[in-house]
Order: structure tokens, then C-alpha cells, then sequence
């Protein structure tokens, strides 16, 4: 069956992004703007380097970014590989802050489904309250939207209580057009969120993507009135993209989006731009990059 | 331990008003005629106000009759030198204006939304650059006019009586100055009457370019000074503003062998098919009728959908417009400014109980209006019909009538039936059905999944009742210049 693509036109969804990049974010609503995008960070680390020390490090900056500011709330979640679920899940204990890992042969994908169905379940069982999966690329752009939508619903069910977020990897899409329709078949498949990406290709979260992604949950949440989230991951490194995101969410979706429970940014060195320009909001001047830990 | 907010926020931004420390408004602007400002001979002195608050801005000199002659002798005076000139030195004079207008353009946006209502995102991303982008397209014509016209003789017309409307007022003076300079005509331009600043400062660019006294005279007036310029001793008469004034101007200039463009009014199509991105269709058509307060002579206030989105279009447009930002427009997030004067504002009011008396289905978004000033909801018609005087006559405000239609044919059918003929826009993923439908639309303008696009290289102008000649681009020198031997 052929596929049928819902038309979206790059050059309008490019040049609405970009001016909604325009608005000005000053004095309280910036203040307001990094401690809302300080609390819906997927603080993420997924190195091949990573190790327990490390991680429980990151943890202990999830929890609380910035010791000297108590209302710089806690970040949503720490993002971390399936190996290392035990040891976020130990760290985050009661904190509030959930533990999320890439599960389904992360990031390309290119395993069997046996394997990405263990993997989820392993870290699930290791204590990951949210699954990151990526899509099989390779079937998606195949035109095989049956395999892909079957390994989703097969993840999905493997989660059980863990919520599902479903990367499909915009910066390997052909167009818009098909990030709108993975997104759609990702939704009908049971994504409890979309993601961008997995942080591990040519390009991220750009505004635009992230615009078509909204514009897709927004009409879906229309049209059931279920409400699925997103999660912009790679690219928004700083406070300016941040607020960006957030003016994306407010714009197209309303201000209820605006929760870590709807929106998330998936980031690695985000969070510590965002305490540098807090803290430049409070004393006027920029800080200096060793002053904020990295973990 | 620290947990984690989960409440939703009310995120909202902060006051983000430009700050207006970069523009002085002088108490008082006179005429500028033979390179100097003067007193009025024979004029008055008239209040220009911010309509956005009603406060006065400054005191600026109408010219009267005698004025209007003064200027036109001293571009007569001006005409033969700056048409001797090397067509090279005419061209670095515009490169210098240009530049100027480019240095500063803080201070011209300011004083164009403080003059005209506009927000200062819109005057200070599109109004000021696009000023600039006109005066250095042209400057790069003034030495290349033989290509432009491909072996013709040709000439200068002499002196040109230019009359600019409100809603761009700086923009459309660029529009009009920078080909006649180009060709080597001499000027006098007539700014509107509620909008004279930045002319006025365009003036003073003028000046400190160093062009010849007298090569360009700006004189702020009413219409009884755009009339005696009209029918002064001048070659050509550019004038944009509403068709009922471009045909007084037309009947006065029969047989005279003045020159004539006429860029008026018009009541554009935006045609949405249903295989159309229907979220960018909506973005266009945000941009269509609500850019500059619908004060657009091409907004795209006719909305036509396809009957089998209408409901979904109509939906999407609806949830955008009341996200619309209404307000304050030094604000830089503002996104519609103040209606631009008391009567305009009567007159879109007027228009609408004529909408809601015949029936059609009012919706107004409910935002809070500042108390002072000018300033109108964005507001759309549903349930129009095409008899209807809202989808026939020029509201030119932030209104738009949405109607219906079943195929491409009675899409071009329904575009067309219409007095004018400036614009269009059409919105499908298609190539091949926009581009016939396109070539079957009779508007100047066609507008392919965009909409309110401007361009210094591209041609503008109307069809019908929306004028004649066209302004942009090559298309653009021809007005000015006499052809043959």
C-alpha cells in the first residue's frame, strides 16, 4: 500500500519557526523561561566513556542544578544507557526526577527485534520509567511502515508501566512532510511521546521539525483528544534555543503544554547555559564556565 | 530533597517596547523645497499624532496651492542638470541614500510605527530594509537603463508629481523616488497626511546625500495639495492610494499628455485548495490580511476556501488569530498594531455593521484594546456571500471574508469576480494546478503558497480598477522615461 503524506510546505513551516526565534524574551519572562526549561531537561549522557561515577554525578546535578539558587527546580529526567539504568535508578531515588534510557539498539537501530524487546525489558526491570526508542530507519524509509509500526507496538507492550518515547530521527527523514507522517505513525502505534532525535546525527531539533512535531500532536490531541508529548533532543545547547522551543510550544500548542509533562528537551550541555544566564540575570554579568560543574 | 514542578505555568512575555531614546522627533518639520526646508507660503501647520495613543508627535507645515507651485519650479529649475548628469553619478547618489537609510534605520522604524500604528517588527523588518532594497536596485539600474530597455531611445520625462498613501509610508516613497532618480527625473512627492515623518526624514537623507537642490521636494499635505500637485505644471504623476482618487486623477489628466500610474485599491483573492500544507495556507493567510493592520492594498481579504477544508481551515485560522498579539506597537513582540487614524477606524467600523447587517457571521477575537488610540479586533466573516459589500468593496483593515467554492474553476471564477484585480494568492501542493490557475487569475500578483512577499526586482501593480503601470524591478523605469527619438 502506497504511503499518503499530509502536504507540509518546508518554506512556510521554516519561515514561521524562524520569526516565532524572533520574539523578545526579557527580564521576568526570561527568568521564567530558563526555570521552566531547567525543568524539562532530559539531562542526558550517552558516551561509550560513561560510568557509574559519572552518572551519579549527573544525577546529583539533576536533582539539583544549582545549589546556591533553590528555585532552579530539579531537571525531569536523567537519560542514560540500558547499562547504567541501575545506577540512575539508585541516584534518583525519591528524588522525583525520573530515570529515562535508549533502549532498541540505539542509535541506528540495526538489530533484531528479540534484542530491542530484552533491551527495553531489562531496563525497565533495572528501574528506566521511560523508554527512548529510535524507529528502523532503514524499513521507514523502505516504505515498510507496517515493521516499523510493529516494532513500536511490540516496545510499547514491552514497557509496560514505563512510558514510551518514539525518536524518528528527523535528520535521516526525506522531508517535512514525512516527519509529519512518522510522527503520525509513531502516535497510532502508541507513542506516549515523539522525539526528534537521538542526538547522534547530522542535525537535531531544529525549530522547524520541532514546529511540524507540535503541529502534529496538536492536531491529533483535536481530533481524540489524546494528548501525546514531544521531546526536542540535539542541538538546543543554549539558553536562546531553549526559550526558542519554548515560544514553539507556547504558540502552537497553548500554555497547558507547557509542562514537563508534555514537552521535554532532551540536552547535555543545555542545563549549564541556562544557570549561567540565570545567574547573569541576578548579578549582570556572565559568569565564568568553570564556576558550573559539568556533572 | 529537591522535587520536581510539575505544574503547568502561565508563561507569558515580558514588556519588550523599543526603546524610542534612538529617534528625536523635532517639535516642527517644514516643506522641504530647493534642497532647504521653508515655511509654508501659503499652507497651514497640522498636528501628526501617534495613533496608537493620540498623543501629538510633532508640528508639521502643509503646503498650500502656492507651495505645491514653488516645488514644482524648483524641480523644473533642477530637471536639466540632474538629467545631464553621468548616469553613473546619478546611481552613487542612490547608493548614498540608500546607505544612509540603512544607517539609520532604528530610528526611521521608530518613527514609522510611532507615525503610522505599524508594529515596530513589521517597519523594522520589512518597511525600512525593503526602503533601502528599492533605492539600491535602482541606484544599480541609473548607468544600465539601455538594457532595461533594449535598444530603445529614450529620455527622461522631466519633472514627476508623486503621491503616496498612509499605510507604508516611507516604503512606497522609496517605491516612487528611486526610478525616477534612476532615469533622471526630477521630483515632488507629496507624503499622506497623517503619516508625513519619515518622509520627512527621508528628506533630510536627501540632504545630507548632497543631491542638487531642488532634484527632489517633499511637501506634506492634505489631498487639496495632492490635487494641485496632480494638476501642476508636471510630466508624470505617480499616485498610490484608492480608486475613487485615481479616477479623479485619471479625468483630470485626460488629454494633457502627462504621463499616469495609478497603483489603487483591491479586494485580493487567497484561494486555498484542499491539497494544500493547510497550517502554512493559515500562516499566509495571517499574513495576508493582517500584516500592517490589513492596511495592504494587496492583503488578500477575500479568503477562499475549498469547501471539503473549510471547516478544518476555519478551525486552524481561528486558534491562530486569537493568539495574535494586539497591542502596544513599539512592543517588539507585538504582532497588529493601532488602526492608523480616527477615520479609517470609522470606516472599517462602518464596514462591518454593513457585514453583520447582511448577514454574514461576525467573529472578533477578544482581546483587550488599549483605551486610548485607534484600534480594531482581528475579526473574520464567515458565511459571506459574494454579493455581500464585505467581499466586494475595500475594507483595508484587519478583516477578512471567508466564502467557499468546490473547483479550481469556480476558485478562478469567484477570484475574478471582483472590480479589481491586484492580487491573488493560491495554496496547493500541485505544481501543475497553481500554475494554471495562476496564469487564468486576473490580479498583477500571484502568490504561490506565500502571500505578502515584496521584492525591489519584482514587478507591482494591478489589473481593473487596481491601476495601471507597474512599480519593481526593470518594469518599473519605463513610467519615467519618454521613448523614440
Amino acid at each position: 500500500m502506497s504511503r499518503s503524506l499530509t502536504p507540509v510546505n518546508r518554506v512556510g513551516v521554516d519561515e514561521r519557526a524562524a520569526a516565532l526565534g524572533r520574539r523578545s524574551i526579557k527580564t521576568t519572562a526570561k527568568r521564567e523561561g530558563i526555570r521552566l526549561a531547567t525543568s524539562m531537561i532530559d539531562l542526558t549522557t550517552l558516551e561509550g566513556s560513561d560510568t557509574p561515577g559519572k552518572v551519579r554525578h549527573l544525577c546529583a546535578k539533576a536533582v539539583c542544578p544549582d545549589s546556591s539558587r533553590p528555585e532552579i527546580p530539579s531537571v525531569a529526567a536523567v537519560c542514560v544507557y540500558p547499562a547504567l539504568v541501575e545506577v540512575a535508578a539508585a541516584a534518583l531515588r525519591g528524588s522525583g526526577v525520573a530515570v529515562a534510557s535508549v533502549a532498541t539498539g540505539f542509535p541506528a537501530g540495526q538489530t533484531s527485534l528479540k534484542v530491542k524487546l530484552d533491551e527495553t525489558r531489562e531496563a525497565v526491570a533495572a528501574g528506566a520509567a521511560e523508554i527512548d526508542m529510535v524507529i528502523s530507519r532503514d524499513a521507514y524509509l523502505r516504505g515498510d511502515d507496517a515493521r516499523v509500526a510493529g516494532e513500536i507496538e511490540a516496545v510499547k507492550e514491552a514497557c509496560g508501566a514505563a512510558h514510551l518515547k518514539v525518536i524518528i530521527e528527523t535528520a535521516e527523514l526525506p522531508t517535512y512532510a514525512h516527519v509529519r507522517h512518522a510522527s503520525e505513525l509513531a502516535i497510532a502505534a502508541g507513542a506516549d511521546w515523539i522525539k526528534t532525535s537521538t542526538g547522534k546525527s547530522t542535525s537535531g531539533a531544529t525549530p522547524g521539525v520541532v514546529l511540524v512535531m507540535l503541529e502534529t500532536v496538536r492536531d491529533h490531541a483535536h481530533r481524540t483528544g489524546e494528548i501525546v508529548g514531544v521531546k526536542a533532543a540535539g542541538g538546543v545547547s543554549n539558553t536562546k534555543a531553549a526559550l526558542h522551543q519554548l515560544v514553539l510550544v507556547k504558540e502552537t500548542l497553548g500554555d497547558e503544554w507547557l509542562t514537563p509533562e508534555r514537552f521535554r528537551i532532551g540536552a547535555s550541555s543545555l542545563l549549564n547555559d541556562l544557570l549561567m544566564q540565570y545567574a547573569k540575570l541576578d548579578g549582570g554579568h556572565y559568569g565564568r564556565a568553570e564556576d558550573f560543574s559539568k556533572e | 530533597m529537591a522535587t520536581v514542578e510539575r505544574t503547568a505555568v502561565k508563561w507569558d512575555y515580558a514588556p519588550a517596547p523599543e526603546s524610542r531614546d534612538s529617534a528625536t522627533i523635532k517639535p516642527r518639520y517644514d516643506l522641504f523645497i530647493g534642497g532647504r526646508f521653508v515655511a509654508p507660503t501659503d499652507g497651514t501647520v497640522v498636528s501628526t499624532v501617534n495613533p496608537a495613543t493620540e498623543e501629538v508627535l510633532a508640528e508639521v507645515a502643509f503646503a498650500g496651492p502656492g507651495d505645491v507651485a514653488l516645488a514644482v519650479e524648483a524641480a523644473r529649475g533642477a530637471a536639466a542638470g540632474w538629467a545631464a548628469l553621468p548616469a553613473l553619478e546619478r546611481g552613487k547618489y542612490l547608493f548614498r541614500i540608500a546607505r544612509l537609510l540603512q544607517e539609520r534605520a532604528r530610528e526611521l522604524a521608530i518613527v514609522e510605527t510611532l507615525d503610522g500604528g505599524k508594529p515596530i517588527r513589521e517597519s523594522r523588518d520589512v518597511d525600512v530594509p525593503l526602503a533601502a532594497a528599492h533605492f539600491f536596485s535602482y541606484a544599480g539600474w541609473a548607468d544600465k537603463l539601455q538594457y532595461a530597455f533594449a535598444g530603445r531611445e529614450f529620455a527622461p520625462r522631466g519633472v514627476v508629481g508623486q503621491v503616496v498613501p498612509w499605510n507604508f509610508p516611507l516604503l512606497m516613497a522609496a517605491w516612487k523616488l528611486a526610478p525616477a532618480l534612476a532615469t533622471g527625473n526630477t521630483a515632488v512627492l507629496k507624503p499622506a497626511e497623517t503619516t508625513p515623518l519619515t518622509a520627512l526624514l527621508l528628506a533630510e537623507i536627501i540632504e545630507e546625500a548632497g543631491l542638487p537642490d531642488g532634484v527632489v521636494n517633499i511637501i506634506p499635505g492634505d489631498g487639496s495639495a495632492g490635487a494641485s500637485l496632480v494638476r501642476s505644471d508636471v510630466d508624470k504623476v505617480a499616485f498610490t492610494g484608492s480608486t475613487a482618487v485615481g479616477k479623479e486623477i485619471q479625468r483630470a489628466l485626460a488629454g494633457t499628455g502627462k504621463g499616469l500610474t495609478l497603483e489603487l485599491g483591491g479586494k485580493s483573492a487567497n484561494i486555498v485548495f484542499e491539497d494544500a500544507a493547510l497550517d502554512q495556507a493559515v500562516e499566509g493567510i495571517i499574513e495576508g490580511i493582517f500584516f500592517n493592520q490589513g492596511h495592504v492594498c494587496c492583503a488578500g481579504s477575500r479568503l477562499l476556501l475549498q469547501e471539503s477544508v473549510a471547516e478544518e481551515v476555519v478551525r486552524k485560522l481561528w486558534a491562530r488569530m486569537e493568539r495574535l498579539r494586539v497591542g502596544d506597537p513599539l512592543d517588539k513582540n507585538t504582532d497588529v498594531g493601532a488602526i492608523n487614524s480616527a477615520e479609517q477606524l470609522a470606516r472599517i467600523t462602518s464596514m462591518v455593521e454593513a457585514g453583520e447587517r447582511e448577514g454574514a457571521t461576525r467573529r472578533s477575537v477578544s482581546c483587550a484594546l488599549p483605551e486610548a488610540g485607534y484600534w480594531f479586533a482581528p475579526t473574520m466573516f464567515l458565511d459571506v456571500a459574494p454579493a455581500n459589500r464585505i467581499a466586494v468593496e475595500e475594507i483595508f483593515g484587519p478583516v477578512v471574508s471567508v466564502t467557499t467554492f468546490r473547483s479550481p474553476g469556480e476558485a478562478v471564477e469567484k477570484a475574478n469576480n471582483s472590480a479589481y484585480g491586484l492580487a491573488a494568492g493560491v495554496w496547493t501542493d500541485n505544481g501543475a494546478k497553481a500554475f494554471e490557475v495562476a496564469s487564468k487569475l486576473r490580479a498583477g500578483v500571484v502568490w504561490q503558497n506565500t502571500y505578502n512577499k515584496f521584492d525591489p526586482t519584482a514587478a507591482f501593480g494591478g489589473y481593473k480598477e487596481s491601476g495601471f503601470g507597474r512599480e519593481g524591478g526593470p518594469a518599473g523605469l519605463s513610467p519615467y522615461v519618454r521613448f523614440g527619438g
